[in-house]
């Protein structure tokens, strides 16, 4: 088999407030023989509020981000949910639309770039899923989580809005000429799993953790909003959202929650103090980064996955 | 040829409760063979005519437009007159289907829950045109087709709440007006013909029940039955009040607008100066536990140790000549 072989969109937060999210995606791609390129030229997305202040702007620098992927002929593979919702976005604007396609590559040919819409961008989460397979993840596990109970929480830009995930996270066979657009079929990436992953019960991270032998905590909160992007306007909608969350799962004997999303892992992790005060209980979960929860399993040591950087102490370690 | 009928013995577990009578709500089960065209709502009148006529939902014009028959499905809301039952066996994977009103709290018999909080955050954005209309014109007014295409479908909208009851934030906020709300705000905001933008505005952008405290969920452009995309008539809005001038200076639109002055120093986004842009100085202070937190466990980047995108010159040419709107 071909390796694997990404571009990697690591955008703001993995580059800062989530150090330990690189750092564990870089050690489960190297364990796993998984090419990463890291796209440092790469902008911030936007995270979906500069969006709400220069819709324009947003566009143009999330079509340059793609553009470097491009450029290296390599699909993009994000590790937040934000970037790839904001990311996917813009692509699916851009390439159903020739008029606003022409008006976002007049200003990249400014700076020598234009956007062209060869590149795929996905999750690395069904990057794992559907390229690298779960099977094949199953057989790497040396040290199976069988003794946890693990709370999968989804974070909304993954699975919502489910039309445009399943268009996008689609499975590449064999790219053609160039790659572009005839080189991809248009079937949902989670077909062979799930037939798409439905928003109202999603199954992908279920399906790691059972994969990597941990048992999935069933909880009603595992596809809803943490809040993340209120917390400042609103904090008291989104402490709330974060804290009837995380007692949903402690209440169903999680013994961690795992994420796909740094934004949601910086809600669910660093707030529990002051979300415990807003809901009047005790809240001690520890929360793990998609990376870092395969990472274990796969034997690689806590201090390379940086558990070391997680406010809540992760101490089943 | 066999005319046999092909179905599916399928399970309808049904929440049940009489506001009147009741004193907690209960599940009953039903269980029928299903056939491959029946839509939720001819199983609701199902339950009704073969088993229990005291079973109440509503439902008109049974052709997915009165948006009286909005239910939930294992979670998922419907339009019971238009969802195809075996999809949604399909979808779950399962031979068991849950059947609850849009709002447990807000529930008055079985299916049918009081709207009244719907309508009447509605009526506060004035959900209709406001125009100085001459009585005896001597032609119609004219919009453009492209002047109708700015509407971006949010005349859609059947009221159905499908959104509004989906929407997290409706649930901790009572005050928030919630996502038909504002796609219904966007719609006349949108139309040419329209003069009361500014006084929508005004009440949209208030901290609480305005825009800026939606949590980008995505809840409600999961949950149209019409593909509205309330999310995306908010984010219009956004943009709106920054076009019109009529952003106020306060923490929800100096975080959006601090990510352009992040992006042209760094390319990456300055978390910290974010948070101290958005909060002003003091405002900072109540971050302060959780700043040292996640200081102590390496989570916070020095200002000289901010990372920044290479080909910095190139972000930093974008911005200029791609940035349009003020503030
Ligand atoms: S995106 Fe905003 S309006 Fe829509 S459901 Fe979520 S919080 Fe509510
Ligand atoms: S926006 Fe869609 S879901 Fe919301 S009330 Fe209108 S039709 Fe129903
Ligand atoms: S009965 Fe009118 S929308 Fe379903």
């Amino acid at each position: 088999m071909a390796e694997l072989k990404y571009a990697l969109y690591t955008g703001c937060t993995a580059r800062e407030s989530t150090p330990e999210l690189l750092m564990s995606t870089l050690a489960v791609a190297k364990k796993l023989g998984i090419e990463l390129v890291l796209l440092d030229e790469a902008s911030c997305c936007g995270a979906s509020h500069l969006q709400d202040f220069d819709d324009f702007l947003s566009l143009v620098l999330n079509a340059r981000n793609i553009c470097y992927a491009e450029k290296q002929e390599l699909n993009m593979v994000t590790i937040c949910n934000t970037c790839q919702l904001n990311t996917v976005m813009t692509k699916e604007r851009l390439d159903s639309d020739e008029n606003l396609k022409s008006q976002v590559n007049e200003k990249l040919a400014e700076v020598g770039l234009e956007y062209k819409g060869t590149s795929s961008v996905r999750h690395f989460l069904y990057a794992i899923i559907d390229d690298y397979g779960l099977d094949k993840l199953a057989e790497q596990v040396v040290k199976p989580l069988d003794d946890f109970n693990i709370a999968a929480f989804y974070g909304c830009h993954n699975i919502r809005p489910s039309h445009l995930h399943r268009k996008h996270n689609r499975v590449e066979r064999g790219v053609g000429e160039g790659g572009g657009e005839e080189g991809f079929e248009e079937v949902p990436l989670m077909s062979k799993y799930n037939d798409g992953e439905n928003p109202y019960n999603p199954t992908s991270l279920d399906r790691i953790i059972e994969a990597l032998r941990g048992k999935s905590v069933d909880y009603d909160s595992k596809n809803k909003c943490c809040g993340f992007h209120a917390d400042l306007q609103a904090p008291h909608t989104a402490h709330k959202l974060t804290g009837t969350a995380l007692l949903d799962a402690i209440d169903n004997n999680a013994d961690m929650m795992v994420t796909p999303c740094p934004l949601c892992h910086l809600n669910m992790d660093v707030k529990q103090d002051s979300v415990a005060k807003e809901m009047g209980r005790d809240i001690k979960l520890p929360i793990l980064h998609l990376p870092q929860l395969i990472g274990l399993a796969l034997g690689i040591e806590p201090q390379e996955l940086g558990l070391q950087h997680n406010v809540s102490e992760p101490t089943f370690v | 040829m066999s005319s046999e009928r092909i179905t599916k013995k399928l399970t309808f577990k049904t929440f049940r409760f009489n506001a009147e009578t009741d004193f907690l709500p209960y599940f009953k089960t039903y269980e029928m063979e299903v056939g491959k065209d029946e839509l939720v709502l001819d199983i609701l009148n199902r339950i009704k005519w073969e088993f229990d006529g005291s079973f109440s939902y509503r439902r008109s014009c049974r052709h997915g437009i009165c948006g009286s028959c909005s239910i939930k499905v294992n979670g998922k809301p419907v339009l019971s007159c238009k969802q195809n039952v075996w999809e949604l066996v399909d979808i779950f994977d399962t031979d068991t289907l849950l059947l609850e009103p849009q709002s447990r709290k807000r529930v008055v018999k079985d299916m049918i829950i009081d709207k009244k909080d719907f309508w009447e955050k509605h009526a506060k954005l004035k959900p209709y045109l406001v125009a100085e209309i001459d009585e005896h014109p001597k032609e119609e007014i004219k919009v453009s087709p492209h002047e109708a295409e700015q509407l971006l479908e949010a005349d859609y909208c059947i009221q159905c709440g499908n959104c509004y009851y989906a929407c997290p934030v409706v649930e901790v906020n009572e005050e928030y007006f919630g996502p038909a709300q504002f796609a219904k705000a966007y719609r006349f905001n949108a139309d040419v013909r329209d003069n009361a933008k500014t006084e929508r505005l005004e009440k949209v952008r208030e901290m609480g029940p305005g825009v800026w405290d939606c949590v980008k969920c995505f809840e409600c452009a999961e949950a149209c039955p019409k593909d509205v995309d309330p999310i995306g008539k908010i984010t219009k809005l956004h943009n709106q009040l920054f076009e019109e001038g009529m952003a106020q200076d306060n923490v929800a639109t100096r975080h959006a607008v601090g990510f352009k002055h992040s992006i042209v120093k760094h390319g990456l986004l300055d978390e910290g100066e974010l948070v101290r842009y958005s909060e002003g100085t003091l405002g900072v202070m109540k971050h302060l536990p959780e700043a040292i937190a996640m200081f102590k466990k390496g989570k916070i980047v020095m200002p000289w140790n901010m990372p920044k995108s290479e080909k910095l010159d190139e972000i930093k040419t974008l911005v200029k000549s791609s940035s349009k709107v003020k503030f």
